[in-house]
């Protein structure tokens, strides 16, 4: 897994923006900053960098940001931003959602 | 003890109601929408769902004090702001001024996956910040239902609309939410299940071309409301809800009279014409002088230094003035002066709330003393009957609680009963003025009666009218031994009439000139036996002197011979002296 996930890596140089929003420390949110560190130390390596956004303190951002759902993650980076929401419980549909995945590893799968 | 029972029996306040602001709404809701709690607008697309919601927040926001923030889902601000730009709204300035928050909800669900356990807390965030920067009252969500269209999970969503209202709530905004109309449903999501207060459902259906909007209140807890269907409509001014007046008949009787313009007319009338206030029906076949009647009425208003509003569905302004010259009624320069509004259009040109609209707009406008609508017969193209009626309905209501004198002018088809009116608002008219054709010995002519003319004691006279270079007259039509007669039959028989009276008159002054003669004759009879009375007495003093002087001629003939004899003694002598004293 892990080989797979640095030739991954060392494919694509680029680097994965991560944003979490939440609202205050609800189950949800928790559970969605857990679900998230573990897929991203799973499946993108060292190369992401992770926000987490705690909208209850910063309301406005939520406008800014165009926040509806909560938990939400915006992968800022690389484009096109992609949005998924939910607790992310379900790895299968994070990766897919968040298309972090090399299609090589996929097949070498 | 009786702190427990204050506890048990808290004070029942009744519902308390945000004023829309809306033209009419307030009053068939009764004050306006449920204060605190939270009301469905629905509708089928372009019913006019936002603008409802938008001039609610506009109006809270400009005239009761109350900001409002507005959720948009479907447009952005800008793209509304330009939308209500045309009715007068400035959203950005509302902005700016802090009296409106706008914002705009983007649901796109192309850029949405869905992963485990979610909910809405972003918007009710969102939400809050809003309602806390401009500390608003009131809010407007446009339309919550494209969430749906956002978010797969149902369930999630039905239960954070529920929590949603039930948030909207415990802060006590006044909100409207806005939703599509469903097929079975009143709203596509059945957002009515949650939010049950106060359902309010629009209407846009096209009849025979003709565009017509209607609002309904379906449901408003806990408080009375009109149920009827509301014709509404949109333009530059907002939302315009009929009636705009109330429903009630609590008219103020004024005891003011106001003359009919035609002094004989007045004069049937109690001598002082129509009631100020009441509405007058003026009724009549084809040709029978409605309209000048109806122009004299104008031109008697504008004498007064009153204003009239005069409004036509079948002539235009230029040809009415041109056909009163005519009969001496001068409108034009009561036009030119401003006193007389002469507003012209075809009664096809838009629905019937259009017009009832225009004719309101117009009222405020150049707020009259008296208004004339001719003919109102011809409104009948372009709805149906009832409609027609009820918007008759409404406007005299209108007019008579603004005191308004208003004369309808009513066109009686051909071979149509005569004491009916098309428009069936006979019974609702103060005054019913009727004016017929008689036709008679080869001529047509027109008589008026006043049929009906609540709180006077009017003529029940028939008169011919009579159309003179110099304005109306009414004249008493001829009745008697011949029946009711006008026009030339009523020339001709006051012809018959005078000719009898001038021959009464010559026989009257004949007898007189006999009778002079015979008083004559007679005096002159009197002269002359006078005369022979005169020359008789003069006769017999005649005669009584020459007998006198006979006896005295006698006498003296006697003494001459009793001298001449010489026997006369002393005694004798004096005797004859004392006989002759005697005599003399």
């Amino acid at each position: 897994m892990k080989a797979k996930a640095k030739a991954q890596k060392t494919k694509s140089s680029k680097v994965v923006d991560l944003r979490l929003y939440i609202a205050g420390q609800t189950p949800k949110s928790l559970a969605a900053i857990s679900n998230l560190k573990r897929i991203c130390a799973e499946h993108v390596g060292s190369r992401f960098r992770i926000e987490v956004i705690d909208l209850s303190k910063n309301p406005g951002l939520a406008r800014d940001h165009q926040i509806l759902a909560i938990p939400t993650l915006v992968r800022s980076l690389p484009v096109p931003i992609r949005k998924i929401i939910g607790d992310l419980s379900n790895t299968e549909q994070v990766v897919i959602g968040l298309d972090i995945r090399p299609h090589e590893s996929e097949k070498e799968r | 003890m009786a702190k427990k029972t204050k506890v048990l029996t808290p004070e029942l306040v009744p519902l308390q109601k945000a004023p829309t602001g809306i033209r009419g709404l307030d009053e068939i809701t009764g004050g306006g929408l449920p204060k605190g709690r939270t009301t469905i607008v629905c509708g089928g697309p372009g019913c006019g769902k936002t603008m409802v919601g938008l001039e609610f927040l506009v109006r809270g926001a400009l005239e009761f004090g109350e900001p409002g923030v507005l959720l948009a889902f479907e447009e952005t601000p800008e793209e509304m702001a330009i939308n209500v730009a045309s009715l007068g709204f400035n959203l950005r300035d509302l902005a700016n001024h802090k009296k409106l928050f706008l914002d705009y909800i983007s649901v796109e669900p192309t850029e949405i996956a869905e992963t485990g356990a979610y909910d809405l807390e972003g918007l009710f965030i969102r939400l809050q910040d809003a309602v806390d920067r401009v500390g608003a009252k009131r809010v407007l969500l446009d339309t919550v239902e494209a969430l749906f269209s956002g978010f797969s999970n149902a369930g999630i969503l039905r239960a954070e609309f529920r929590r949603l209202f039930r948030w909207l709530k415990d802060r006590e905004l006044t909100t409207i939410v806005t939703a599509e109309r469903g097929e079975v449903t009143l709203t596509r999501e059945g957002l009515e299940e949650y939010v049950s207060d106060c359902v309010i459902l629009l209407d846009h259906r096209i009849n025979e071309q003709i565009s017509a909007r209607r609002m309904r209140i379906v449901k408003y807890r806990g408080t009375k409301h009109g149920a009827d269907e509301y014709p509404f409509l949109i333009d530059e001014q907002g939302i315009s809800i009929l009636p705009v007046t109330g429903l009630q008949l609590q008219h103020k009787a004024s005891n003011e009279r106001v003359p009919s313009g035609v002094p004989d007319l007045d004069e049937m009338l109690e001598g002082k014409g129509y009631f100020r206030g009441s509405s007058v029906l003026l009724s009549g076949t084809a040709g029978s002088g409605k309209t000048t009647l109806a122009a004299a009425f104008a031109d008697a208003t504008c004498r007064r230094g009153k204003r009239c509003l005069f409004i036509d569905f079948e002539e235009s302004s230029n040809q009415v003035a041109r056909n009163m010259q005519s009969v001496g009624i001068n409108l034009e320069q009561w036009s030119e002066k401003g006193l007389l509004v002469h507003e012209a259009w075809r009664p096809t040109q838009y629905g019937i709330e259009t017009h009832l609209l225009r004719i309101h707009k117009l009222i405020e406008k150049v707020k009259p003393e008296s208004v004339i609508l001719d003919p109102i017969t011809n409104l009948i193209n372009s709805s149906s009957h009832k409609e027609v009626h009820s918007m008759l309905i409404r406007l005299m209501d209108y007019l008579k609680g603004a005191q308004i004198t208003a004369l309808f002018v009513s066109l009686t088809g051909g071979g149509e009963v005569l004491e009916k009116t098309a428009e069936g608002i006979s019974s609702l008219a103060d005054t019913w003025i009727l004016l017929r054709d008689v036709e008679l010995n080869g001529e047509r002519n027109r008589c008026l009666y006043v049929l009906k003319s609540r709180g006077m004691a009017h003529s029940n006279q028939l008169r011919e009218f009579l159309l003179t270079k110099q304005g109306i007259q009414l004249i008493p039509a001829y009745l008697g031994t011949e029946g009711v007669l006008t026009g030339s039959s009523r020339l001709a028989q006051e012809a018959k009439e005078k000719a009898g009276i001038r021959l009464r008159q010559q026989e009257a002054e004949r007898k007189r000139q006999e009778l002079e003669t015979k008083r004559l004759a007679l005096k002159a009879q009197i002269a002359s036996l006078q005369a022979e009375l005169h020359a008789a007495e003069r006769e017999a003093k005649e005669v009584s002197r020459e007998e006198q002087e006979r006896v005295d001629e006698l006498k003296r003939g006697r003494d001459d011979i009793a001298k001449r004899r010489g026997a006369l003694s002393g005694n004798v002598s004096e005797l004859q002296a004392n006989q002759s004293e005697d005599v003399s």
